[in-house]
């Protein structure tokens, strides 16, 4: 099914940049971790041909050809600052902080690291004064025309630009000219606001815009020191995934409305989990303050998401807060429906079952799951069902086709991505399974993958 | 004639230094049709012997046409001087379509040789894209002409159409089965789309910002992810001769490692500023700012103070290094570089404090926005130097200039020898952490006029220790 070219790019817990999630990262390496233990035991003893091992200040360290040299480097735990890399998308080389040192026939050459692949035997210092010398000077640069303004900026926290700048920042500056001026907070859609002022024109929203989620609609304008990141005249930033750009933006330019001034990240309680509004069922880290749902954020989950969310999936917690939401389980009473406790109401759905398993025994009983619960739930409401031994069951809205209709096998997200054809029945990707659209756009956009339609609607494909 | 009339001359070309410019005892290869002011036609062209060299190259094979211009050492005029020969041979074999681009951008400050092949000998360069298209085996040729040049964009456009209708450009050139197009395009004013990825964004239709090398080399992943030949207007212009007289004619001319000739357009303060061709590495930058035939001297007989050598980018030169010779390697061992030449010529009256600003405006201008050392520190370096300019600047101003300076270019920059400094000079080339050139240049000008003129600085700007009227917030220590 999967061709050799299709490798899947390595795993990086970084995508999330936030330090709050950190334990969520952790969880996730501990997963990898035995997935790569178990594949261990089976994978033939030959040597892979695409390994190389890089000498990273002073030890060897192995890596896949065509990684570049910041992926190798944060994989071995030697943190070199960066803003415009991301892992999940193409390098730019924009923000020049990742500068290291490559040993070059020439002597050692500063390069950035984002966008230098690896080669078998290559030294690299992230360590020598030079390299210390020129981020520092990165930095100082990049804060010139920031605004500083992190007591009051939603970001101040959490937010790369100032860790980065506490980590490897000169400590002060000597910029002492006016900086750039622009209105503050402009709304670019109903969505996302920008701060033109905080931003370090990074290109992570702009490269995301283009070549993740496909919609072209902010861009670059004007040119030197007053380039600013722009939606195109009467067209705001209308995308399915916009609120990625918020989530992937190292500073706080980009700010989603029902966040901003609502919490500080380090007032968050979070639980890592998965967003139930499609059944691509992405990763997500659900935030919250004072008893309240603030915030998801997605977590890279190599199998599924890979960080992204769809706007949906994103910004539907806010029903979870309404007034209107039933909040305790009711019974139904002779007086009508009655609020009752999660007791109470097991023990009268208990009684229930019980008198209709006597009364007419299982298949007296239909049960009816959420179309909406994870897999898990399904499993567990499926095991209650089987210990009862009622076979009457659903869990679908029943507008799906079955399983198998092509007399194929399932297939799991990553074996989609990676299969030469796809053939789509129907559905319109981008409306009902946005992430899985981000994902089979990779694909088709990388060449791996032919994306074949049928459907009597113009689709978002 | 030997001198410029300003109400006769004139009216016979317009411009000034056409006529009598280029007398006849001097070589010339690019240049041979200046002298006529109807030079940009196709008459005039093929009564001079046009479109031969193509006829010469196509009588042979494009590897025997490759060989002969790689034989000729053509230097590239664009501003790295790296061989035009060589450069061909970069292209992957197998892979369609391949392209040449013409880089007719040209954007250096005081840079202005290409506009006048292309306004005064559109022909030429014409025949050269084909021989190189035929040569290096391309399949379609682009050519990109700067936004502020009309009367190139017409002359060119007037060419192209002329070469069409009499079957030299489109399909099967002039009977054989060599078949190419030329695709005229108009750039829409930044400098940085000189830089030959920029360009390639450019044509592409998205902002004009520089491609990282490795891995858009465009001789492998070029326009449109082809392999694309991204050669200068002066180094096409060059072929029609090598084709025709083939390259032991053209390294007669000159020192063997750099062959032939090579425009030099000089501005400032001389009296004859104009496009000379001068033999290329044995003429001295004495010979063209004080030759009869060239600059003819400093203007009002003042001194020469300082000179630029090769394009607002280089490193300044002063009267110590005017006996070093148009050879790159000498420019580079001496603290600069030939780039695209140009030469720029500052007399004893220039303010150089004033002229570094002006240079290092440019520049900030011009920076596209992608590398954070030239957005922030070009900008940055510009209003540091305006405030020395304009009288407020302290000395720890000069200090900074230093340090964001090192951001751009880490390690030490090269500068000229200074006799009266008692200065070493500090080879090309510098180190950088830009992608591109532009943002090592905003810093180059203001280095040179700092280290070859520190006391005029000095001079501006305010001692930390007696400034007196910038005002100091209240309780703190002086």
């Amino acid at each position: 099914m999967s061709d050799e070219t299709t490798d899947t790019p390595a795993p990086d817990a970084d995508v999330i940049t936030d330090e709050v999630v950190a334990d969520v990262e952790a969880a996730h390496g501990e997963l990898a971790d035995e997935a790569e233990a178990a594949e261990a035991v089976e994978a033939e003893p030959e040597p892979d041909p695409n390994l190389v091992t890089l000498n990273l200040n002073g030890r060897d360290v192995a890596a896949r050809k065509g990684d570049m040299v910041i992926a190798a480097a944060l994989q071995a735990d030697e943190y070199v600052p960066h803003f415009c890399y991301h892992p999940r998308m193409s390098p730019v080389g924009m923000c020049r902080q990742c500068m290291v040192e490559v040993e070059g026939p020439r002597g050692p050459m500063m390069v950035v690291s984002c966008m230098t692949p690896v080669a078998d035997g290559q030294v690299v210092r992230t360590d020598t004064p030079q390299v210390k010398r020129a981020q520092e000077g990165m930095l100082e640069l990049l804060l010139a025309n920031h605004p500083l303004d992190c007591p009051v900026c939603d970001k101040g926290g959490e937010c790369p630009l100032q860790d980065q700048a506490f980590s490897h920042g000169p400590g002060e500056s000597r910029y002492v000219e006016e900086k750039r001026h622009y209105e503050k907070p402009i709304p670019i859609s109903d969505l996302v606001y920008l701060d033109r002022e905080r931003c370090i024109l990074c290109d992570r929203c702009t490269r995301f815009a283009d070549e993740v989620a496909g919609d072209k609609l902010i861009h670059f304008i004007s040119r030197g020191n007053d380039t600013q990141v722009m939606t195109f005249p009467d067209e705001p930033f209308v995308s399915y995934f916009s609120g990625n750009t918020v989530q992937i933006c190292p500073v706080g330019a980009l700010t989603a409305k029902p966040y901003r001034f609502k919490a500080r990240p380090w007032d968050l309680a979070q639980r890592e989990s998965t967003c139930t509004t499609c059944s691509v069922g992405c990763r997500t880290v659900i935030q919250s303050s004072r008893d309240e749902l603030l915030r998801y954020q997605g977590v890279d989950s190599d199998p599924v998401n890979w960080g992204w969310l769809c706007d949906r999936g994103r910004f539907n917690f806010e029903a979870v807060n309404s007034d209107l939401r039933l909040a305790a389980p009711m019974v139904k009473s002779d007086t009508g429906l009655v609020t009752a406790s999660w007791n109470a109401a097991l023990r009268a759905a208990a009684t229930l079952v019980t008198e209709a398993l006597a009364d007419g025994g299982p298949d007296s009983i239909g049960l009816l799951g959420g179309a909406r619960g994870s897999n898990e739930d399904a499993f567990a409401w499926a095991q209650l069902a089987d210990s009862i031994g009622i076979s009457y069951r659903d869990a679908q809205l029943g507008d799906g086709l079955p399983a198998g209709i092509l007399g194929l096998d399932r297939a799991t997200i990553d074996d989609a991505a990676t299969a030469a054809t796809v053939i789509l029945l129907g559905p319109d990707l981008k409306e009902e399974l946005p992430v899985l659209y981000l994902r089979l756009r990779d694909a088709a956009e990388k060449k791996h993958t032919r994306i074949i339609e049928f459907s009597t609607l113009e689709t978002g494909m | 004639m030997s001198t410029f009339n300003e109400s006769t001359d004139r009216v016979v070309s317009p411009y000034p230094w056409a006529p009598g410019y280029y007398p006849s005892d001097r070589p010339a290869i690019v240049t041979s049709r200046f002298q006529y002011e109807d030079g940009h036609t196709l008459e005039r062209y093929l009564a001079t012997g046009g479109y031969e060299g193509l006829r010469a190259a196509l009588a042979k094979s494009p590897s025997e046409v490759a060989d002969e211009v790689k034989n000729s050492t053509l230097l590239g005029r664009g501003g790295a001087g790296f061989p035009a020969g060589t450069k061909w041979g970069f292209t992957p074999q197998g892979v369609w379509p391949r392209y040449l681009v013409v880089n007719g951008d040209e954007s250096e400050p005081g840079t202005y040789k290409d506009r006048l092949l292309m306004e005064c000998d559109p022909h030429q360069l014409i025949e050269g894209s084909l021989i190189a298209s035929y040569a290096a085996g391309l399949s379609q040729c682009f050519l990109y002409i700067r936004g502020e040049m009309p009367l190139a964009h017409e002359r060119v456009a007037t060419a192209l159409n002329d070469a069409y209708a009499a079957g030299y450009i489109g399909t099967n050139i002039l009977g054989t089965d060599f078949s190419v197009d030329i695709v005229l395009h108009y750039g829409a004013g930044a400098y940085v789309v000189g830089e030959e990825t920029a360009l390639i964004e450019s044509l592409e239709g998205e902002r004009g910002m520089p491609r990282l090398k490795p891995p858009y080399f465009p001789a492998a992943v070029g326009l449109y992810g082809q392999p694309t030949i991204v050669n200068n207007v002066e180094t096409l212009a060059n072929l029609p001769f090598i084709a025709k007289e083939g390259s032991a004619a053209y390294t007669a001319i000159g020192t063997p490692t750099s062959p032939g000739t090579r425009m030099i357009a000089v501005s400032g303060h001389v009296v004859r500023p104009g496009v000379y061709e001068i033999v290329n590495g044995s003429t001295t930058f004495r010979d063209l700012l004080y030759g009869d035939d060239f600059a003819q001297g400093i203007r009002d007989g003042n001194d020469l103070k300082a000179f630029v050598p090769g394009g607002g980018s280089a490193p300044w030169f002063t009267a110590d290094q005017l006996d070093i010779p148009f050879e790159g390697p000498q420019a580079g061992a001496a603290g600069s570089m030939l780039g695209s030449g140009a030469v720029m010529v500052m007399d004893s009256t220039t303010d150089i404090p004033a002229a570094a600003l002006t240079l290092v405006r440019f520049y900030a201008h011009e920076s596209c926005g992608k590398c954070v050392p030239c957005r922030e520190g070009g900008t940055w370096l510009y209003r540091l130097v305006q405030r020395i300019v304009d009288g407020y600047g302290t000395d720890a101003d000069l200090e900074t200039i230093r340090q964001v300076g090192e951001s751009i270019c880490p390690g030490d920059m090269p500068h000229a020898s200074s006799e009266r400094l008692g200065l070493d000079a500090v080879p090309f080339p510098y180190k950088m952490t830009t992608i591109c050139f532009v943002g090592p240049s905003a810093y180059v000008p203001i280095h040179s006029a700092l280290t070859l003129f520190p006391e005029e600085f000095e001079a501006l700007v305010t001692k930390r220790a007696e400034r007196r009227h910038i005002p100091v917030m209240a309780g703190v220590a002086e």
